[in-house]
């Protein structure tokens, strides 16, 4: 199986402490791969570097051996490679069919407050909608979705862009239990009928060890295991990890 | 019995509920630590306790009263002080104006006054460092500041929100060891969360695991020590997500692949 994300030795410190240390892992294309570690321990920040947040201290990022080390956001989401925030940020008095629209203006297709919306983005962005469910909020200002709903609304609008890879921050998190179950519905169908790669940082292990086939484990700063689900519930230093010694 | 929670519910957000249903019980000068994984509401039940977050159901009774829902100020002046996570002394104060503050509701003079002899009675290094400004502390003096300021008000339950947070092993072992100190000398209650699972239940007497907004274990805090159950609570295997709710929130679902 090919190679999506090749991270290779990335380190970042922020000032005297150091956030992620030495991190080598590979994202392999197709699969669904969970990031987990202890509070503190780097997810967020690896997150940031491999899309450009802010580049790392040493170490790089390839995407499909393309090395992007030190490439925008933007840059990035028009190679493929997209990504979600723990909080959402969403446009809260656009409309919902508006907040699907951005980030296709975004890669540069039209200055953001051009012509009005097309067809062809405004059908596609419906569709997208329909398949998160919430086709009858399209044109409500974001505001008005609840917390579960602005993670679909973020989620419809990454997939404008058609991204091969996607980088999920805390999926499942602060949201009810039907919609978590309807979010890992989401996932493994694009998984599994588009090959869209997924990385997730997510704290809710049911989840993470129902969800994905390959799960990654920072303690630190530093990556201490990887494996399969079953493999990673079964080392000593990853419970270590999570309850201290 | 000083404290009890029962079926508390509560949550920051509409329609997500943090706790769903929260059952725990404190005696008189036990030590309990609360543990769990990331987001199972352990600082949601202290901030429940403590008055900073009102529940939606259920009733917290603190000797004997329901004080579910009792602003912050007034939960403190029954006798319930909180300690927050992370560092909350006030910065550019001094410690000695720091220990005043955390008596400004006393206006007897010599009480006040009593109260500071006996915090620095306990805690010699905050006589030495009286007129420093908080915020040149370390982080293990800090924390032990604002456990110095919380009994001010000789309260009877402390709340300690993760003390060891960001301290440096060696340090977080001294803030223990004053924790069960503490105990031992006034005879106060205290119940504690803790992300460092071992070390917290170490020095407890009792301990609950949380995990997604509810008790799932309870026991002896050295029986929850070697409890494999623990480990499967935080590392998954429990049948997490509820599936109870068949119902869609959502008009259309794809194809199951």
């Amino acid at each position: 199986m090919s190679v999506m994300l090749q991270i290779d030795n990335v380190s970042r410190a922020f000032g005297g402490i150091v956030a992620v240390y030495n991190c080598s892992m590979n994202i392999e294309q197709g699969k669904i791969t969970g990031l987990i570690g202890p509070n503190g321990s780097g997810k967020t920040t690896l997150f940031n570097l491999i899309t450009g947040v802010y580049p790392p201290d040493q170490g790089s990022v390839s995407l499909r051996g393309e090395r992007i080390t030190g490439l925008r956001p933007s840059q990035l989401c028009h190679r493929g490679l997209s990504r979600t925030f723990q909080i959402t940020r969403l446009f809260w008095e656009l409309s919902v069919l508006e907040n699907m629209i951005v980030p296709v203006r975004q890669v540069g297709l039209r200055p953001l407050f051009g012509a009005s919306i097309h067809s062809h983005e405004a059908s596609r962005a419906m569709e997208l909608l329909r398949r998160v469910g919430l086709e009858h909020m399209a044109n409500q200002p974001a505001r008005k979705l609840s917390f579960g709903q602005q993670k679909l609304l973020e989620f419809a609008a990454i997939l404008m862009s058609d991204p091969d890879a996607i980088l999920l921050d805390e999926p499942a998190g602060g949201v009810n239990p039907t919609m978590i179950r309807f979010m890992m519905e989401l996932i493994t169908e694009l998984n599994a009928q588009q090959g869209i790669t997924f990385l997730i940082v997510e704290h809710n292990m049911g989840v993470v060890m129902e969800l994905c086939q390959h799960v990654v484990v920072l303690n630190f700063g530093e990556k201490i295991a990887e494996g399969t689900p079953v493999q990673v519930q079964a080392n000593p230093l990853v419970l270590d990890a999570y309850l201290g010694n | 019995m000083l404290l009890e929670l029962k079926n508390v519910v509560a949550g920051y957000l509409k329609g997500v509920d943090v706790l769903q249903g929260v059952n725990l019980q404190v005696d008189q000068q036990e030590i309990v630590c609360l543990i769990g994984p990331n987001g199972a509401g352990k600082s949601t039940v202290l901030r429940a306790i403590s008055g900073l977050l009102k529940p939606t159901q259920g009733e917290i009774l603190f000797d004997g009263d329901n004080i579910a829902g009792l602003r912050a100020d007034l939960t403190l002046r029954r006798g319930i002080a909180q300690v927050p996570q992370g560092h909350s002394s006030f910065p550019d104060m001094t410690v000695h104006e720091n220990l005043l503050m955390g008596a400004y509701s006393i206006s007897d003079r010599s009480l006040r006054q009593q109260r500071l002899d006996q915090v620095y009675g306990m805690f010699g290094m905050l006589i030495d460092r009286r007129t420093a400004k908080a915020g040149n502390l370390s982080g293990g003096q800090q924390k032990l500041l604002e456990i110095g300021r919380a009994l001010m008000l000789s309260p009877r339950l402390m709340i300690l929100d993760e003390p060891s947070l960001g301290l440096a092993p060696i340090t977080a072992r001294a803030v223990f060891d004053t924790v069960q100190k503490l105990r031992a000398d006034s005879g106060i209650t205290i119940l504690m969360v803790e992300q460092n699972a071992r070390s917290g239940l170490a020095i407890s007497d009792r301990g609950y695991v949380l995990e997604l907004g509810r008790e799932r274990l309870e026991g002896k805090a050295s029986t929850l020590l070697n409890d494999p159950r623990v480990a499967q609570l935080y590392l998954g295997g429990s049948a997490i997500v509820d599936d109870s709710d068949e119902s869609q929130p959502v008009a259309r679902k794809g194809k199951q692949p």
